[in-house]
């Protein structure tokens, strides 16, 4: 028996260390490319598109006026204001945790725990910009202990599989918005190499998702197609950041374990995520770039927030 | 303070048997092994989140509460005396609540005067006549007893709402155990481990008789921002309950259900870590966000049992605690074991005329208060502290009481200087439900400054693991 209240909690705190971990590597990414020579920096506003993929543009705006690297890495890594930044998912993921420790193997609860202890000790001056690559490192890293400690040791019933579709969503929602703010790079516009700023705009793409060396294993162009950039992202089945890839989770691993350990029928929340599956296993590239990119996330994103809503009312989340 | 009772050595400065290994133990240790064990010990409780917070502090507002690494030990037939005088205090209490709530054949007999009654806040008008499973109320007592003497145990507060602290008990023990392997080898220490099981057995004794079947139980939390959310947590997962918010629980059609990711789930027994007040906004304070609407009108029907009962309070209260020794005597029929500290009503004139004479040698506390707020310690205040309390008292003496300082007893304890006397207290935990089950030791707290007499963890105390050797 697992309380509705449990329930939301683990979903919650899976998805805020998910954040974390992709707010990281967001950082990460924007922060590389501000130290390219300038012709490589394209768009002067390579800090507020990472505020547009982080979600964190209204936030942002009720505080500062200008998206200058200071101000944004403030905001996204340690601005407790920000509901989003590293600090404040961090501090969400481990009060849920908190809240449901019974619920949670000893592991899973220690690493939430001991990176929240450090975390909390550090202080804003603390975080100069030659410590920002180590600190990034570091918060993927408890991420993926968190995550290693879950895989390893967590019951494999409801309580685990109500983290594995926060975390799955979450991703899925992170990757979408990373390809929304940049679509316009992926466009086809005839036969040839793209621009020297285009290729690195695609490579930082993939580097926001960990993916730019994967990439390489599984297209054997010698440069980076945006047609199959997008293709990995969003139908390659083997990518574990892509969008196929985690609604064969939700759809086919979290939500139809529930619904089987449950034996309730099949409820909304489990006809949403079979049709967004569908609708990725059944898409190829050419039609969603005839129907348009853009287009084509938005709806995904959409239907993605709506999933979140329909398990919380299939599951009486508070 | 030079003649305060010494737990591990005689006044002839021999050792005394229960401490005679400990002893010999802790001369083979140096100060920076012992250190790295409480270093290690810290890392350990801090890994796992063993903290409590502190009110009123923004930083750091989970603090670690200070852990000695040296036990105190009580030898078989110290304890047997001391478990006797739990038994009995602790069943004359769950009798006294009782009688308050019905006849109240105390007040008929003179023994206690009507208006301590009924004009006490921690009086609920809304429990009379109402009688809970078994006639239980106080389901968990934490008794605090500190010792002045061999034989001389008295009891400073008797706690019989929702009294906090095993959850230290227990993880001090686990901790020692994990340190000191090799000292629990050559000692024959009494197992604790076993409380939260007989915490669950007590419950399920306790469920309402029209509870068929296995009965349902909870831990109900006021929340993570609670200082005890720990222990909440903690005693929820030992005893493999569900441990519950308000926001979980609900009352339909006349009985209390718990909201989850299916269907509602019916509920027998709340073990509940939250106040009176807060625990029906309907009945009590209409504006708490943590209890149950409609939760005490199930309870009266006997549908829910509530651990502790509402209106328990009435028996721990520190007007009520100077009538003591007549309520054990008055219910059991013998005389106490345990010894009740003389006290001053301020409510009184003539008292409180004595205690203003004799503030500096007093230790003066709230009648409502808990957690050391709010209390003078006549002996180590400041004058101009002496002063400013003086004033406080005199506008409102019937919120004071005022006893005489004990001269508590001491134990080794490693501070900065190395290994040094420093005085405990002893808060045992009592269990009543079809049967009463005392867990043998307690938790100790320590004052970890030289001389204080203040052991409260809110207020900079320490805890250290309790030991009860078997024969």
């Amino acid at each position: 028996m697992l309380l509705g209240r449990t329930a939301a909690s683990l979903f919650w705190m899976a998805r805020y260390m998910e954040r974390a971990e992709n707010m990281a590597r967001l950082i990460e990414v924007s922060y590389r490319i501000s130290l390219m020579p300038k012709p490589f920096r394209a768009h002067q506003d390579d800090w507020s598109s990472a505020l547009k993929s982080a979600h964190c543009e209204a936030t942002f705006a009720d505080k500062y006026d200008t998206a200058s690297q200071e101000n944004v890495i403030q905001h996204l890594v340690l601005d407790r204001e920000n509901p989003s930044s590293i600090r404040s998912s961090m501090e969400t993921a481990r009060n849920n945790g908190r809240a449901v420790r019974t619920a949670l193997s000893r592991d899973v609860w220690e690493s939430l725990n001991a990176t929240w202890n450090e975390l909390s000790a550090l202080r804003m001056n603390q975080l100069s910009s030659d410590k920002l690559p180590g600190f990034l490192d570091w918060i993927k890293q408890r991420s993926m202990l968190f995550r290693g400690a879950m895989l390893g040791t967590a019951l494999r019933r409801d309580s685990f599989h109500f983290c594995q579709a926060g975390a799955f969503i979450e991703r899925a929602d992170n990757t979408a918005r990373i390809l929304d703010v940049k679509y316009h790079i992926l466009l086809p516009r005839g036969a040839g190499p793209g621009s020297s700023i285009d290729r690195q705009q695609w490579a930082s793409l993939l580097r926001s998702v960990s993916a730019h060396r994967a990439y390489r294993w599984a297209y054997r162009d010698a440069s980076y197609q945006p047609w199959n950039v997008a293709q990995f992202l969003i139908l390659n089945p083997a990518m574990p950041r892509s969008l196929l890839f985690c609604y064969d989770w939700i759809s086919n691993n979290a939500l139809s374990e529930i619904e089987e350990e449950y034996g309730d029928g099949t409820l909304p929340c489990h006809e949403t995520a079979n049709k967004t599956m569908a609708l990725l296993a059944n898409a190829n590239m050419e039609k969603i770039f005839q129907n348009g990119l853009h287009e084509f996330l938005s709806d995904f994103i959409d239907r993605n927030n709506r999933l979140t809503a329909e398990i919380a009312t299939a599951y009486n989340f508070p | 303070m030079g003649d305060n009772f010494n737990e591990m050595l005689e006044a002839d400065g021999s050792v005394r048997p229960a401490y005679a290994l400990l002893h010999k133990w802790l001369e083979t240790q140096t100060p920076s092994d012992l250190r790295g064990k409480i270093r290690e010990a810290e890392s350990i409780f801090r890994r796992l989140g063993i903290t409590f917070s502190v009110y009123g502090t923004e930083e750091a507002s989970e603090r670690l509460i200070p852990f000695d690494i040296i036990p105190r030990i009580f030898a078989a037939s110290e304890w047997r005396r001391l478990e006797a005088g739990i038994a009995q205090r602790v069943g004359a209490l769950n009798a006294f609540i009782d009688d308050v709530y019905h006849r109240q054949e105390i007040v008929r007999a003179g023994k206690v005067p009507g208006d301590l009654i009924l004009q006490n806040e921690a009086y609920l008008p809304q429990m009379a006549g109402h009688s809970p499973a078994r006639n239980v109320y106080s389901h968990i007592i934490g008794t605090d007893i500190v010792r002045v003497g061999a034989n001389e145990f008295y009891v400073l507060e008797d706690n019989c709402r929702t009294p906090s602290g095993v959850s230290y008990m227990l993880e001090d023990r686990e901790a020692m155990m994990f340190l000191f392997p090799d000292l629990f080898a050559k000692h024959r220490v009494a197992p604790i481990e076993h409380y939260p099981e007989l915490l669950r057995q007590t419950l399920d004794s306790v469920a309402p008789p029209q509870c068929d079947g296995e009965p349902t139980c909870v831990v109900l939390t006021p929340g993570i921002y609670n200082s005890a959310f720990f222990e909440h947590a903690f005693l929820a997962d030992e005893m493999g309950v569900q441990l519950v918010t308000g926001d979980d629980l609900f009352v339909e059609d006349g009985w209390l259900y718990m909201r989850t990711t299916r269907s509602p789930v019916k509920v027998d027994v709340v073990y509940r870590r939250i106040d009176d007040d807060f625990l029906d906004p309907l009945t009590f304070n209409p504006d708490s966000t943590l209890g149950v609407p409609g939760i005490f009108d199930i309870y009266r029907a006997g549908r829910v049992t509530i651990v502790n009962a509402p209106g328990a309070g009435i028996a721990d209260d520190k007007a009520v605690y100077s009538f003591m020794p007549e309520i054990v005597e008055f219910y059991t029929g013998e005389k106490p074991i345990l010894n009740n500290v003389p006290t001053w009503r301020c409510s009184d004139t003539d008292s409180l005329a004595y205690v203003l004479e004799h503030l500096e040698e007093l230790v003066v506390k709230e009648v409502h208060g808990s957690g050391g707020y709010g209390m003078l310690v006549g002996p180590t205040a400041s004058k101009k502290e002496v002063a400013a309390f003086r004033q406080v008292l005199k506008k409102r003496p019937a919120n004071y009481i005022a006893q005489p300082t004990l001269a508590l007893s001491s134990c080794p304890t490693f501070v900065n200087s190395g290994v040094a006397p420093r005085h405990v207290d002893l808060r045992p935990f009592a269990l009543t439900g079809d049967r009463m089950r005392i867990t043998p030791g307690g938790f100790t707290r320590v004052a970890m400054k030289k001389g204080s007499l203040v052991v409260n963890s809110s207020q900079g105390g320490g805890t250290k693991d309790t030991w009860v050797l078997e024969d």
